[in-house]
């Protein structure tokens, strides 16, 4: 189908974004159109104006700054995936980056239009929630930075205002020798996963973290799954427990009464017990 | 600055400088077909999913019906017309028509498109190809022959065999 009509404005810059973001009451910021533009086309979104954010360069860009990496909201998630910085300095985020849609989806999605839109199937918005990162949104009426735990409110709602443009995603590094794992599975290779999880291990500070994505309506930290990664430390003996928690947790804070929700909820034990195995690999640990 | 629901669009297309004033809603897809009449972009679910709209734009493999014309202003746009030339098909292309790499040829335009732009990254190869082929649906060829023409214009020879190819008369 085709989308309904709208008015387009094209600012050159984020200054220019934000003022036209503050003037109209009912508009939507284009980023890489990979969400926003199949909405329009089925007609279940019609905004009367888009402002195009894709000629603010400022915002495209990943560098690290006191020991974390800063994403502007604009860079293409192929190129999160492909970055050096980012393979070396987050590996578990340019894996996941990988899994996300296709490569014709990654060279025109964006960082910031993941997270702004909030799938709770989707890779960004999970490393999000594990990293432990923050979103920096501004409006004409000035700059505020939001953690990620606070950051996704539910399906595909976020707490991002009509008249905010998320500029840049701050994700701290982990210490160098932590290891990690990320495992999904989706019906289909490039279509949005059923349920993943992604882990963070730093066995020599005594932390941890877990995230499933898939049966909730946002990302969600898996404390019990954590709390046996930290206390116990990595090993092959433990993953079937870890994978376990891991499920408990996701019972305990989603309803799944239905079929599908029981499979994603099967499925998180699966990939959690893969992501987690992953991550003991990395520790040297072999069998 | 104002809002528009027409935008003026000056972009180069195979090569060619264009311009036209479009409605805002119109997208890349339909401005290729109807606006400068390259058919050969295929248009199948519009919504991302099957591929068979895949054009290049400023170098990488893209939907072409998730983007809107204005948008691809000052763009340099690839579509499938300008594969061969003078007549002559691509490498790829010929591996398609020596490896049956298609049937109804639905899905080909956008196929031969991505590949086109993953051929141009550095050192390309079966993996690479087929993580490319994964973004797109062919409903005819099971994905056989277009297998077959992946190791094809890698192996570089203009054309295989294809009595030794089971199946092939
Ligand atoms: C076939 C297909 C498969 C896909 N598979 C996956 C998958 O497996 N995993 C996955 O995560 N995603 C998947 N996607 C979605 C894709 O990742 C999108 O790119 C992403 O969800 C949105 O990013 P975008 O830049 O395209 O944003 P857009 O579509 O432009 O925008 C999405 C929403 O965010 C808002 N927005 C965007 N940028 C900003 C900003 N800077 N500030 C404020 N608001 C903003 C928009 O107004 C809109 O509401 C898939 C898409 C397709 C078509
Ligand atoms: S028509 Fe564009 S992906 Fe199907
Ligand atoms: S050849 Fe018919 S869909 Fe691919």
């Amino acid at each position: 189908m085709k989308p309904a009509q709208f008015d387009y404005v094209r600012p050159q810059s984020a200054a220019e974004a934000v003022r036209a973001l503050a003037e109209s009451d009912d508009c939507k910021v284009l980023a890489g159109g990979q969400s926003l533009v199949p909405l329009m086309n089925f007609r279940l979104a019609q905004p009367p104006l888009l402002v195009d954010i894709n000629r603010l360069t400022e915002l495209a860009g990943i560098t690290e700054v006191d020991g974390a990496l800063r994403i502007g909201a604009m860079t293409r998630t192929r190129r999160l995936e492909t970055s050096a910085l980012v393979t070396e300095r987050i590996p578990v985020l340019a894996a996941a980056a990988h899994w996300v849609g296709h490569v014709q989806i990654r060279n025109r999605g964006t960082v910031g239009g993941s997270i702004a839109h909030g799938d709770p199937s989707a890779e960004l918005p999970a490393m999000c929630v594990l990293l432990d990162a923050e979103m920096i949104l501004v409006s004409s009426g000035g700059t505020r930075a939001v953690s990620a735990g606070d950051f996704f409110e539910g399906f595909l709602t976020t707490v991002v205002e009509p008249d905010e443009l998320l500029t840049e995603v701050h994700i701290p590094i982990p210490a160098a020798g932590a290891v990690w794992g990320f495992s999904e599975y989706a019906q289909r290779a490039g279509d949005f996963a059923l349920a993943g999880v992604g882990c963070v291990v730093d066995r020599h500070a005594g932390t941890a973290g877990l995230v499933a994505f898939g049966p909730s309506e946002r990302p969600m930290r898996c404390p019990s799954a954590e709390e046996i990664l930290r206390v116990d430390g990595l090993s092959l003996d433990r993953v079937s427990d870890v994978a376990d928690a891991a499920t408990a947790d996701v019972v305990a804070a989603t309803e799944a009464v239905d079929a599908e929700a029981v499979h994603r909820v099967a499925t998180v034990r699966a990939m959690a017990r893969k992501a987690v195995e992953q991550a003991v690999r990395m520790t040297g640990e072999q069998r | 600055m104002s809002s528009e629901t027409a935008v003026s669009v000056r972009c180069t297309v195979n090569g060619e400088v264009v311009q036209r004033i479009v409605e805002a809603r119109m997208l890349l897809s339909d401005f290729l077909r109807h606006e400068l009449g390259l058919t050969g972009t295929h248009v199948g679910c519009e919504h991302g999913v099957c591929g068979a709209c895949t054009v290049i734009v400023d170098g990488s493999s893209i939907r072409a019906c998730l983007m809107f014309a204005a948008q691809v202003d000052d763009a340099e746009i690839e579509t499938i017309e300008s594969l061969a030339k003078d007549g002559a098909l691509s490498p790829l292309q010929q591996a398609f028509h020596d490896q049956h790499g298609l049937q109804c040829g639905f899905c080909t335009p956008g196929i031969l498109m991505s590949m086109t732009a993953c051929l141009r990254e550095p050192a390309p190869d079966r993996e690479k190809l087929l993580e490319t082929l994964g973004g797109h649906i062919c409903r005819c060829t099971g994905y056989v022959g277009i297998k077959r023409a992946v190791d094809q214009v890698l192996d570089g020879a203009d054309s295989v065999d294809r009595s030794t190819v089971e199946g092939a008369s």
